[in-house]
Parts: structure tokens; sequence; C-alpha cells
């Protein structure tokens, strides 16, 4: 089958006119000396014939003119170019890869990194880790706090999309 | 507002070679000409409406689908910056358009790797009798061969040989790589070839 396709591959890259000049060359030697090759070149060269055969369909003898009816009650948008500012999205990328960056080195600048060497032989035992520590700052608390008003806002619109699409159906 | 389509720098379409280039009538039609919109929609229909038809296969709704296409073609002219020919352009809004509505027709949209997808397409064309094709002509019998296979196999046939689409094209059209092209064209070479042989045997032999 693997054998067949790329036979098939290689005929329709010769009728189609692709390969280079010595794969053409090639092929030409082979349809001349192998007759199996050559019934199948046959056969793929009526395919190919019969599709360059094919013809158009036409629509209706009104269909420009329905067209142009219907474009007259619209104006051409304007470019997408001209209302998106270029700046604008640069400005948000910029906003975010700062953030980013900041919060980076923030928290590198955090690590006790003389800390890892004296513990690195010793494991950490998860019940002992002192929670309250960590959600006990406030910057955490307010961070989580957004976080879980944007959650309540995502169910929101998802539940409002279901509510839609609920309503469509009836 | 609108930029003018410089026409040294646009890729040009080279079939049309009678009367004013895509890119002047869209340049009339940009600076108010509306009417210079019927030239493009006159020259470009029976691809739109084959290729639409291709989808829908019926004749009413391609004609929806093609109208449609046309609009949304005109209302985002200003977005054609020339860096594709137009006709390219367009038949990225064509596939978009008829995928949307395929979507909405709920319709079964085949994926070209699945094998299931070949054994449904040949149950439905089981009713399909080869003594049913009125006219033995030859390319009656391509056309009819083309619709017995899947929108995705008959749309890349279109855009090759009668859209003339090079595969770089047809890939920017589809959002595929020209390889990737290049396998699905030769496989839907091949399942018309099969179909051919299944269903029109007889007639294959009277033309010959």
């Amino acid at each position: 089958m693997n054998k067949q396709n790329t036979i098939e591959d290689r005929l329709w890259d010769y009728i189609d006119g692709y390969g280079s000049r010595e794969e053409r060359s090639d092929l030409e030697q082979l349809l001349e000396s192998n007759l199996d090759w050559k019934e199948k070149y046959r056969e793929l060269l009526e395919v190919h014939h019969m599709l360059h055969s094919s013809e158009l369909q036409e629509p209706s003898m009104r269909f420009t003119k329905n067209v142009m009816e219907e474009i007259a009650k619209y104006h051409i948008a304007p470019a997408t170019k001209t209302y998106i500012n270029k700046k604008i999205i640069w400005g948000i990328g910029l906003f975010f890869i700062t953030l980013i960056v900041g919060f980076l080195i923030y928290g590198f600048s955090q690590v006790d990194w003389s800390a890892a060497n004296s513990t690195s032989n010793q494991y950490i035992d998860l019940s002992k880790v002192d929670y309250s520590k960590i959600f006990n700052n406030t910057y955490v608390n307010v961070f989580m706090m957004l976080n879980a008003v944007l959650g309540l806002m995502l169910l929101d619109r998802y539940l409002a999309d279901k509510r839609k699409t609920f309503k469509k159906e009836m | 507002m609108y930029c003018n389509l410089n026409q040294s720098t646009v890729v040009s379409d080279n079939r049309m070679s009678t009367g004013p280039s895509d890119i002047e009538i869209i340049n009339r039609v940009l600076k108010g000409e509306q009417q210079a919109y019927a030239e493009l929609v006159n020259r470009y229909q029976g691809y739109v409406f084959t290729l639409a038809l291709r989808f829908t296969k019926n004749r009413e709704d391609a004609e929806e689908v093609s109208q449609d296409i046309f609009i949304k073609a005109y209302r985002s002219l200003a977005d054609f910056r020339g860096a594709s020919k137009f006709s390219t352009w367009l038949y990225t809004i064509v596939n978009t358009t008829c995928i949307t509505f395929l979507r909405k027709k709920k319709l079964e949209v085949h994926s070209l790797d699945n094998e299931k997808v070949f054994e449904v397409a040949d149950t439905k064309d089981s009713g399909f009798s080869a003594n049913q094709v009125e006219q033995k002509s030859r390319i009656n019998m391509v056309n009819r061969a083309i619709e017995m296979l899947s929108p995705d196999d008959a749309e890349i046939l279109t855009l090759f040989y009668k859209a003339e689409q090079s595969l770089e094209e047809i890939g920017e059209v589809l959002g595929l790589e020209p390889n990737t092209v290049k396998v699905r064209l030769h496989r839907a070479r091949q399942r018309l070839k099969d179909k051919m042989e299944k269903y029109f045997t007889q007639e294959v032999k009277d033309l010959n």
C-alpha cells in the first residue's frame, strides 16, 4: 500500500510539474521502461485531464443584481489597522511583561540562598509548615480576594451564556 | 480612511488579462464607486458559487452563502492589503463562511483522515446508480463525481484545478502548510478516481 502511494505521489508530482529536473528525468526513464508505472501514469493523467475539463457552476442570472442591492445597505468598514492602535497593544504587552519581571525579581530577592545549602539534606515536614505565616500577609489576602472575584465573574459569564443558549433553544 | 493599493506592491491575478485589474477595481470601490464592485462579483461569482456548492450540496443554499461571501468581502475590502491575490483573499472568506454554514446546519464535517467518513460517504452514495447520470458527458460525470466527495476534498480540487491557486495559495486559504496541501490534494484525487471507478466505470469506457 505504501509502495503504491509512493508511486502515485511521484507520478502526481510529475504530472503537476513539481520535482527537480533530475527527478523528472529519472521518472521519464522509468515510465519508458516499466509497464506498470506507464499504466498507472496513464490512469492518473486521465483523472488530471478530467479534472481540468470540469466546469464551474453558475449562480442565477439575478445574482450580481442581488448582491449589489444588498451591499447598497452597507458601508465598507474601516480598515482594522485604522482603529486598532498598535501602541495600545504594545503598551498592554509591556505592562504585563514588566509586571512578570517585577514579580520574578521580587521573588528571587526574597530567597535566602544560603539557607538552601544548609537544609539540602533534610526533608521538609509539610505538617509542620506554619501556613498562617503565608496567608497572614495582607498582599496575599488581597491577591486571593481578587482571584475569587475574577472567578465569580467568570462563573457568572458562563452561566449567562448557558442561559442565553437555553432561551434560544426554547 | 482607506489606503490606496499600490499596483507595484500587490500580487496581481494573471488569470484576468482583459479589462481593469482586480486592484484597479478595488481602488475605485474604496474611493466610493460602489457600482464597480459589480465587476468583481461578475468576475468571481462562478468560482465562489462552485466552491460554496461543494459545501452546501444544493444551489439555493450555495447562492445564499455566495451572496453572504460577497457582502462580507465588500464590507472588509479596506482590509485587503494586496499581500496576496484578491482571489486568494476572497477564497479565504469563502472557506470560513462555508465552514460556518456547515456548523450552523449541523452537518457532519468529515475529516480527511477519518476512515469512517468514507464508509458514511459510501453508504450515502450507494443509492446513486450510474444509470441516473442524465448526461453522459465527461464534464458532467466529473462534476457528479466531485459532488460525491467530502466538502474538504471537493474544495481542494476546485481551488487547484478551477480557481488556479498554487499549493502555497491554497495553504493560505485553508491555513495549512503547502506540503500538507499537496498530500491532501493527492488523496482527494485518489478518492475521486475511486469514486469514478466505482460509479462511472461504464461512462468512462463509453467516453474512451
